[in-house]
């Protein structure tokens, strides 16, 4: 079944689970409409693949909209593909010209293994999650929310740091496989606010021991993630959080 | 009518106002020493699924949490954007608990319970208190106090929401909350797991079936309860708002175990989305309702309009909502607006290439907001640009992103030309029938938030998806998971090789076994698509007897071809994600087969299920309470034969009337 008029060639990452060597399989891609999206592209590949008896390409997605963070390819040595702000579900085939030849890898990083092909494991994020990525408040215990006042500029600087969508791209873009941008951008979002700043400090250094234990790089600014994003999360946020690690390390070393 | 005798909804006695404050404070506990030793399994990590197992776990229950996704945190209640009701009356505008009660029984087409929906509309506020109290940053005002919105069917401002992203923030809430309860051991999370199967012993849910989506293994999980948080089945129509991952296999694996489905045929098709580009189309994007409080609804009053959307005079748009419905105006409810979009489309009045869309327009509201932000700024005599200019800024503020995504797909700048928008389908108001204390009819099972048919009636009004996911989990199961459990302390663990999850266990190994053995010529998505077309052209926006009938057999038919001719590749004990898919696809098959059966039966229009047979002179659906005021409960008798129990509807505080919002 036609789609469209661009043809392209796709090498992509093949690899059959973590513990086996992958290598790069050369696919066609022909028939491709420019309205397309980039995973809507590989789902042709892969019904074309299946059609013909050989075995589809595995890949992560959900939401298809840009927002649950699932999808994850690193496409011309850019994670997301070449448009900034944008996840791969986001980009369309009208970024790319009729006879490219386009190459797609996995996110790397000794944290993130490869699952199969383009899939990889991500729960170290769920993990530095658990170390303190939270307000300890069990339900039940809130007060009227009119009761906490927050100045409007806070709550806007906050709410840019919580749209993180956890998808990696930081890790992935970062030569050192860094989760600074990740971390930092839930620390912010919560020592920004006053029912956060109560467990500032712990949340701080939980999360960072967190980071190191699970075999992310340590960061040297050179910005690659913020660059990379796709939900624009500011390197302040990573200044903020360096600023909170210190000040934390200090204290809890008086006590 | 009489409900079925195998329908008790246990809705408490006593006035409306007080039954949940004083069931609440009346049923059963279970004494902390005793919460440790019971086990809970929740299924689905979206709102529902996250709160409820965040708060039973810091309760002291032993609770897993299952999801088919990498993380908790991409449920699709991510992509939730407009905001989540709660009546918190900040605005003072005559908000309160009974008129969001109402607004809910009503925008449902007086198909939902009332019990349900007033407590629902009594925890609304407690929502946002929590989420407040996470760290969720909800818009705020310069003085620091929650913002608010409206959203349709409603007309007062108690939507309350963070940019366009309003489920994000609000699942990441309940995600910390559960990743809080995960790092102290009181949650096991697996994710990349799916449940293939519920296991009953004695007539009750002690477990699942699971497969662990990476090695392919199958798993057996022993609870003594099992919470189904599961969401909704859009996509047995193949292209809907949900997300690829979506599916009704939980749900549906229960309905054969005992659990009877509810009003089925119930199905959302939101007005605002973007329209179909073509036949590789995988899914479809929603544009938030929120937009239509600022964005009017219309097309040419000419048929077949070449012009452009900027090239129509004033005079020659139809703004068909404002017309028919002056008093509600571009906010009908979501039912209401995609009928009346569909209605233009089909008589020949849409717009853009496919002609099957309406536009979208922010150009009035941008103008006004300008305008004010010029007034604010104390400019004088500033140019009509410079007003536009200023306007801008206010809609990039609110709605931005939704901005972005628009251009992104469409290719057409949201801020210099309309939108064009077309009517799709996004969430589904039937699901598991579950009593007062959302138990199914299987017991010791129970289903929360999208996956329970219990609030919503036959249409949904917009943000009050989240608000029921969210009361369902932190503030319903909370409480009336102890009427069952306190039953159940004497009752230690079951060993999984107890014979029960032995025969479930084979259960779904022959059929995977079955699905690899056919080795036919077409994909799972072959299957789907076909699936999804049949569903969507005869169980869709409109509906008659007629197509109904035929999209039975057809339906039968294609179930016969995807057990004799589908090609699932690969292994099992791989991450097989084609094995994964062809699971869910047989299983909406099924259920799209009940869905055309239900939407036969239910003779009447109402709400998001309208058959073409009842309507008004002016084309609005026409119910007939005195034979359908009644929730269909249909029971599972083997292999395309089900059973119909009524649960009747009465309403004691609201009297049945003819929705009007002219």
């Amino acid at each position: 079944m036609s789609h469209g008029n661009m043809n392209l060639t796709l090498k992509v990452w093949k690899q059959k689970n973590k513990d086996s060597k992958g290598r790069f399989e050369t696919y066609d891609a022909k028939g491709i409409s420019p309205d397309m999206s980039f995973l809507e592209m590989f789902d042709v590949v892969n019904e074309q693949l299946i059609s013909t008896g050989k075995e589809p390409i595995a890949f992560d997605h959900d939401c298809r909209e840009g927002i649950c963070g699932m999808c994850s390819m690193y496409i011309n040595g850019r994670p997301h593909g070449p448009k900034g702000g944008i996840t791969t579900c986001q980009l369309h085939m009208r970024s790319f010209n009729n006879g490219d030849t386009i190459v797609v890898e996995p996110w790397r990083g000794a944290a993130f293994p490869v699952i199969k092909d383009l899939a990889v494991d991500r729960s170290s994020f769920d993990r530095i999650m658990s170390a303190g990525g939270f307000v300890s408040v069990n339900t039940g215990n809130a007060k009227d929310a009119n009761n906490i006042l927050i100045p409007k500029d806070d709550a806007d600087t906050a709410f840019d740091a919580a749209a993180c969508i956890g998808c990696g791209a930081c890790v992935a873009a970062c030569k050192n496989s860094s989760a600074m941008l990740f971390v930092s951008a839930k620390v912010s979002q919560l020592s920004l606010l006053p029912q956060g700043k109560i467990e500032k400090q712990e949340r701080v250094l939980n999360m960072v021991k967190q980071m190191d234990e699970e075999g992310f790089g340590n960061c040297t600014n050179t910005g690659a993630c913020e660059a990379e994003c796709p939900k624009s999360i500011s390197l302040e946020n990573i200044a903020r959080m360096n600023r909170e690690y210190v000040g934390a390390s200090f204290t809890q070393n008086k006590k | 009518m009489a409900s079925s005798s195998k329908l008790n909804a246990k809705i408490p006695e006593g006035i409306l106002e007080d039954k949940w404050t004083k069931y609440r404070s009346t049923v059963h506990l279970v004494n902390p020493a005793n919460k440790r030793s019971l086990e809970v399994i929740v299924v689905g990590s979206g709102l529902a699924g996250s709160s409820a197992a965040a708060s039973l776990a810091e309760m002291g229950y032993k609770v897993k949490v299952f999801c088919f996704q990498d993380s908790p945190r991409r449920a699709h209640s991510i992509a939730a954007q407009g905001g989540v009701n709660a009546a918190k009356n900040y605005q003072n505008d005559g908000d309160s608990v009974y008129r969001l009660f109402y607004d809910t029984i009503k925008g449902g087409d007086y198909r939902a319970r009332e019990a349900n929906v007033h407590r629902l509309a009594e925890v609304s506020g407690n929502i946002i208190d929590q989420c407040v109290a996470q760290g969720v940053p909800f818009a705020r005002e310069y003085g620091g106090t929650l913002s608010n919105r409206s959203f349709g069917g409603t007309q007062v401002q108690r939507t309350f929401y963070a940019a366009g992203q309003t489920g994000q923030q609000l699942l990441l809430g309940a995600y910390s909350a559960l990743q809080r309860q995960v790092g102290m051991g009181a949650v096991t999370l697996m994710a990349r797991h799916e449940m293939m199967d519920v296991v009953t012993i004695d007539g009750k849910a002690r477990g699942i079936i699971a497969r662990d989506l990476v090695t392919g293994k199958l798993q057996r999980h022993f609870g003594h309860a099992v919470l189904l948080c599961t969401g909704g089945y859009g996509n047995v129509f193949y292209l809907s708002t949900n997300a690829m991952g979506c599916n009704v296999t939980a749900a549906w694996k229960a309905h054969k175990k005992g659990a009877f489905f509810g009003n089925p045929c119930y199905t959302q098709i939101h007005p605002t989305c973007i329209p179909v580009s073509g036949d590789h189309q995988s899914k479809l994007t929603l544009m938030s309702e929120s937009l239509r409080n600022d964005g009017r609804i219309w097309v040419p009053k000419q048929k077949d309009d070449k012009r452009k959307a900027k090239d129509i005079p004033e005079e020659e748009r139809d703004y068909y909502l404002e017309r028919r419905y002056p008093a509600f105006g571009n906010l009908v409810p979501r039912d209401v607006a995609s009928r009346a979009a569909k209605e233009r489309c089909d008589a020949g009045y849409g717009v853009g290439s496919s002609k099957m869309a309406v536009y979208l327009d922010f150009e009035a509201n941008m103008m006004r907001y300008g305008q004010i932000e010029a007034n604010k700024k104390n400019l004088h005599n500033p140019t009509k640009e410079a007003i536009r200019a200023l306007g801008k800024d206010v809609v990039k503020e609110k709605y931005g992103n939704l901005f972005d995504m628009y251009k992104q797909i469409t290719d057409e700048d949201p801020y210099e030309m309309p939108m064009r928008i077309y009517p799709a389908v996004h969430y589904t108001m039937g699901g598991l029938w579950v009593d007062y204390n959302l138990m199914t009819t299987v017991p010791g099972l129970y289903a929360l938030g999208e996956a329970n048919f219990s609030d919503h009636g036959a249409n949904r009004l917009g943000a009050s998806a989240l608000m029921q996911g969210l009361a369902d989990g932190y503030f319903v199961i909370p409480y009336t998971i102890g009427e069952y459990l306190s039953e159940e302390i004497r009752t230690k663990a079951i060993p999984t090789d107890n014979e029960a999850f032995v025969k479930a266990e084979a259960e779904v190994q022959e059929r995977i076994n079955k699905l690899f053995s056919i080795k036919g010529t077409k994909t799972v998505d072959y299957f789907h698509k076909a699936l999804g077309r049949i569903m969507w052209e005869k169980c869709g926006m409109a509906r008659s007897a007629k197509g109904l009938t035929e999209a039975i057999a057809e339906i039968q038919q294609l179930k016969k071809d995807f057990w004799s001719d589908v090609r699932v590749p690969g292994e099992q004990h791989e991450f097989n994600t084609e094995l994964e898919k062809a699971h869910r696809v047989a299983d909406f098959i099924e259920l799209g087969e009940l869905m055309c059966k239900d939407a036969l039966n239910r003779n009447e229009s109402c709400g998001g299920h309208f058959r073409e047979e009842y309507q008004t002179g002016e084309g609005e659906a026409m119910r007939d309470d005195d034979n359908f005021a009644y929730v269909a409960a249909w029971e599972y008798k083997g292999e395309s034969n089900f059973e119909l129990h009524k649960e009747e509807l009465k309403f004691e505080n609201i009297k049945l009337a003819q929705r009007n919002y002219a």
